[in-house]
């Protein structure tokens, strides 16, 4: 069960196989067993989880059930929900309860979705492996040695170890896809601009996008066409017709779903820092495409190298004033001792935020002070043109770009602590997509051996052009439909819960 | 050495909506603190900011009246700084992209001393919409500043002259008058105690008759015409002496202080500001069409140039008067109302900016709480027309209209100011007057003129100052033979 | 350009983040480090070319000047912090929020 998809799921419930509260139930209890090694969620409420599913199979017996009524759901901590404490992985609001919901909570809930807690992230959603986070770092399950990846680490552990039926995650550099790759489980990060911001604690403002962390394409959207819509509370919410992610899952050609389907391969996606293992999974899969009937196309995105300087301008400069806000004033965390006001904004904060957060303030402070925002930002913004450029001419050639999702598999827990520049690479392969705000993707693709000789997920990217998701979730669903990489899951150490 | 001033203003106008600038939160001043601070008002982990329409119309509107280039695409950018009023530690205003650019206002100077009136034309800068900060109460408990956030994302459109102003008075001129014109265009209420209208004057010296500006110094958060002319007469003093005594002048930000008479320096920053200015990214570019422009246009009342130049030739009034008339949308309304009711326009321009405004400035009151209305004016001014009173009874009859003693026949009946024109009944009075002055008729005869007034004086006076002057004089002309 | 540890203490002031000299140092060499991947940009030519803050050419939409927020002070103000300086009440007093005084 706890294997099953959505759709599976959501038909069990409807036949009265189980009820949400036992599915609910079921899930609570691997939790409970393994979340304490693991550390995926950092904020759980049985109770009211419970009460949420009572509500749900409410629901499903007066026969109003939406296809995600009653299933349990990961929330990432980055999203406010009424009545949760909600820290985004700080200090800073450790304390934190929110007091509204997020759009993408009040659509879940009116999906009659179960919220089964609020998971781990690196702090601010700034980081690439979760070991930012104030509340410890989170285990990769597939080697409680390495990391999960980052910044959406617990909501990828609590989909890899079976700990969700799916679950939510943010993306400002790829913190939905490299982590998805490094567990082995599929990952959205839709085109900005399609799920709301709203109640969701921004990080790069610009850049941010919520999207759907799941064991498959088909669960991906059925997220979807809950998380996705117009929200007349986020400016930058785009005002287009309700999809159904899932309308082109089902129509295609038996032989050769993927016909005539043209697929870009960029040279600089297989350049040097790729890790030889994965990239010979990302080959395999192509082959796979080929299979599909799918035509593969050489395309070039020469800015590739610079969108990594350019995000890490815009990315600190769009934070260094958002998180202006937490100033121990009127929530959040409030130095115990101070002197005055200066000394109260300037310990709370240094208290309150960890080192990389205040590493990208600093940054972003600097790069927007007097007589460096035109060297800086303004280039910053130049440069993010001419990617988004880059992509628009290679989709002039194809209607999917492919790559990896990361360089490399998981790696060590503190292995990249202390290096923030070898840490920041490991978004090479996903910056760019949120730069140009494009949608993109990361689907299991195989496993590639460690040099400790541990097998380790590695993830395929997908990239999309605007809007085109709902292509996207079906080149990814029609792969799955011929290999199980998807369906594959660690086996934990732990002895099962009383499930 | 002659010295010249040179002034530019910066006002900050509260505008005119239901709702802040960025969120659904009431405007309404004087709730208790932080009723009105929303989620976004008080900036929570992940709120996000929607622009009101009723904003971007008031500036639009603006624009429109100072004949400005209104921008088809503007920026918000996000203006950093920490302070506890300002919750969301940056200040979400327009720099590089503001939404007004540049315009101008005609002013008028008014006389002072043996310097005539006159009129200059003030250059606008640009116009911008930015949010409102919250407001720190001080002394709620020992140590601590309290921090209210009702007011913080209300509105505001910043407007910013160029230098162009040379004395305080122009300063305060130009003030007066676009305090006048965010009122007669409804976009901001004018209430200067509440402050929603703030100036900040920008004061430097210079040699007279060179160009170079000098240093300038800023007063900020000036909430009255007078206090503003005091304190740009006192800086102005202050630079000049300073200077003349062989000092510098270092920019500087100062606050006037309405008991000395005097300004003085905030106390210096520990840092020269820099504020980071960038585009705010949770917002988008604000496009306005020519659509837009165009109905907005048409919400507009008639403005007061357009309507000074059509009260000269419409009804033949001096430019001056006119002026004077324009001076207020109210004024200008109580005005026109008098001759919708059917007053000649010179007597009803003569009897509004005489009689009515020395009584409302005599009594401190405003045009909406005179006692006298426009359409009973009207009627008053109605009989003078048709002879029914006197000018000097018609004083009587106002002053009596005034003290609510009624309305305009209730009083010429009851006070017996009714003016007697029937000419056999003066006539009759006249005969008289020639029987009883027999020596005063030959006196006239004889050449004397003056005479001719006296007899005038005694059929006045025996008709008991009701008959028409015109027609006595007419009638006794006639009986002399003259 | 090359930072100092003193411009690290002028930035995190303008950040307002407390830094002991220690932690200067540590952060200047981390930050030196990821300056050096920034100035990568410095060799491309952007002439010419807009800046992009949106990925979408989109413009503001607007809002109706209807209300439709109401009074939540109380909400609010429960996950305020506490005052400090020994004190654990809420930094809120009559609906104020408390901070050390403000000096102009």
């Amino acid at each position: 069960m706890i294997n099953s998809s959505l759709k599976t799921l959501a038909q069990m419930l409807a036949n009265k196989e189980i009820s949400s509260v036992e599915l609910t139930q079921t899930f609570l209890n691997r939790i409970d067993a393994y979340n304490p090694e693991i550390n995926a969620y950092i904020a759980l409420d049985h109770d009211r989880t419970l009460a949420q599913a009572k509500a749900a199979d409410a629901r499903i017996a007066a026969g109003s059930a939406t296809p995600l009524t009653g299933i349990p759901i990961a929330q990432k901590d980055i999203f406010c929900a009424q009545g949760w404490k909600t820290t985004c992985g700080s200090k800073m609001l450790e304390n934190f309860i929110a007091p509204y919901d997020a759009h993408v909570i009040t659509q879940f809930d009116n999906a009659g979705a179960v919220n089964l807690g609020k998971t781990n992230m690196d702090e601010f959603a700034m980081g690439s492996s979760n070991e930012t986070s104030y509340f410890g770092g989170v285990k990769n399950p597939w080697d409680f040695s390495r990391v999960p990846g980052g910044s959406s680490g617990g909501s990828a552990a609590a989909v890899a170890a079976r700990l969700c039926a799916a679950a939510t995650g943010t993306d400002t550099g790829g913190s939905i896809r490299q982590p998805a790759s490094l567990c082995g489980f599929t990952g959205l990060k839709p085109t900005y601009g399609v799920v709301s911001r709203y109640g969701m604690i921004a990080f790069a403002s610009s850049l941010d996008q919520a999207g759907p962390m799941a064991k498959s394409a088909e669960d991906c959207a059925l997220m979807m066409n809950v998380m996705a819509g117009f929200d007349e509370r986020d400016s930058t919410s785009l005002n287009r017709d309700k999809e159904d992610y899932t309308r082109e899952l089902y129509n295609s050609n038996p032989n050769k779903p993927l016909q005539g389907l043209r697929v870009g391969l960029p040279k600089e996606f297989f350049a040097e820092g790729l890790d030889a293992g994965v990239a010979k999974v990302i080959e395999d899969a192509i082959a796979e495409y080929k299979k599909l009937g799918a035509e593969i196309v050489e395309i070039s995105l020469p800015n590739t190298s610079l969108s990594i300087p350019v995000y890490y301008v815009l990315a600190p400069a769009e934070a260094s004033s958002n998180l202006s806000r937490y100033d121990g004033v009127r929530y959040g965390h409030r130095a115990s001792e101070y002197t005055d006001l200066m000394d109260m904004y300037c310990k709370s904060r240094a208290e309150g935020f960890g080192a990389e957060v205040k590493r990208r303030i600093l940054i972003g402070t600097y790069v927007l002070s007097a007589g460096y925002y035109d060297a800086y930002y303004l280039k910053a913004q130049q440069i993010r043109r001419l990617i988004a450029q880059d992509f628009e001419e290679a989709f002039k050639k194809c209607d999917v770009i492919m790559g990896p999702a990361a360089p490399s598999t998981a790696f060590k827990a503190g292995e990249k602590v202390d290096d923030p520049v070898a840490m920041y690479l490991q978004d090479i392969y996903t910056i760019s997509t949120n730069l140009a705000g494009l949608p993109g993707m990361s689907v299991p693709a195989g496993f590639a051996t460690s040099a400790d000789g541990k097998p380790l997920p590695v993830g395929l990217q997908i990239i999309g052009n605007y809007f085109d998701e709902a292509r996207m979730l079906n080149v990814a669903h029609q792969y799955q439909q011929v290999t199980d990489w998807h369906a594959q899951a660690p086996t934990l150490d732990k002895p099962e819960g009383t499930a | 050495m002659e010295w010249e001033v040179v002034i530019g203003l910066e006002t900050h106008t509260q505008l005119r909506t239901n709702t802040k600038i960025f969120s659904g939160a009431s405007t309404t001043y004087g709730a208790e603190p932080n009723t009105q601070a929303c989620e976004v008002s008080i900036a929570l982990p992940g709120v996000l900011p929607v622009l009101n329409k009723e904003a971007v119309n008031c500036a639009i509107k603006f624009g429109l009246a100072v004949n400005a280039e209104i921008a088809p695409r503007s920026v918000f950018a996000r203006k950093n700084y920490f302070y506890p009023d300002l919750p969301k530690g940056y200040q979400i205003s327009q720099y590089e992209l503001p939404i007004v650019g540049k315009g101008a206002m005609t002013i008028q100077v008014p006389a002072v001393g043996k310097n005539a009136a006159y009129e200059k034309v003030i250059n606008i800068t640009r116009a911008h919409l930015e949010e409102d900060a919250g407001k720190s109460v001080h002394g709620a408990v020992e140590g601590m500043s309290g921090i209210d956030l009702n007011r913080a994302g209300t509105p505001l459109l910043e407007i910013v002259t160029e230098p162009d102003m040379r004395s305080a008075a122009e300063a305060a001129a130009y003030a007066k008058k676009l305090h006048e014109l965010v009122q007669w265009i409804g976009i901001c209420d004018g209430n200067m105690q509440e402050g929603s209208f703030r100036c900040d004057v920008n004061v430097s010296v210079r040699p007279k008759g060179t160009e170079k500006l000098g240093t300038r110094r800023e007063i900020k958060n000036l909430n009255s015409f007078k206090f503003m002319q005091q304190a740009i007469e006192y800086e102005t003093r202050w630079q000049i002496e300073t200077l003349e005594d062989g000092g510098t002048i270092q920019q500087a930000t100062v606050l006037f202080n309405p008991d000395t008479g005097e300004t003085r320096a905030m106390r210096s920053k520990e840092e020269a500001n820099d504020y980071r200015y960038f585009p705010d990214p949770d917002l988008l570019p604000l496009a306005i069409t020519e659509a837009d422009k165009a109905r907005v246009s048409a919400q507009m009342p008639e403005l007061p140039e357009a309507m000074k130049l059509r009260f000269e030739t419409q009804f033949g009034l001096t430019s001056y008067d006119a002026a004077s008339l324009t001076a207020s949308r109210e004024l200008a309304q109580y005005f026109v109302e008098m001759i919708d009711a059917g007053a000649d326009a010179k007597p009803a321009a003569n009897w509004v900016m005489g009689a009515i405004s020395a009584k409302l400035n005599a009594e401190e009151k405003t045009l909406a709480e005179s006692p006298v209305n426009s359409v009973s004016l009207a009627s008053l001014l109605k009989r003078i027309a048709d002879n029914t009173i006197s000018n000097n009874a018609a004083k009587q009859v106002f002053e009596a209209m005034w003290n609510g003693e009624g309305e305009v026949d209730a009083i010429i009946d009851a006070k017996g100011l009714k003016q007697v024109s029937d000419t056999g009944a003066i006539e009759a009075i006249i005969d008289e007057v020639l029987a009883a002055n027999a020596a005063m008729v030959e006196e006239f005869k004889a050449g004397k003129e003056k005479a001719f007034n006296a007899l005038v004086g005694q059929a006045m006076k025996a008709s008991k100052g009701k008959a028409n002057p015109a027609q006595v004089n007419d009638l006794l002309k006639k009986k002399l033979g003259a | 350009m090359a930072l100092s540890t003193e411009d690290i203490k002028k930035i995190a002031h303008l950040a307002r983040i407390e830094v002991s000299d220690s932690d200067a140092a540590a952060t200047l060499s981390k930050l030196t480090g990821i300056l050096g991947l920034i100035e990568q940009m410095q060799a491309v030519n952007t002439d010419g070319i807009v800046p992009m803050s949106h990925s979408q050419d989109v413009v503001q939409r607007l809002r109706d000047d209807v209300v439709t927020k109401t009074n939540q002070r109380e909400a609010f103000q429960k996950i305020s912090p506490a005052i400090g300086n020994g004190s654990e009440a809420r930094a809120v007093d009559g609906g104020l929020y408390l901070v050390p005084k403000v000096i102009e």
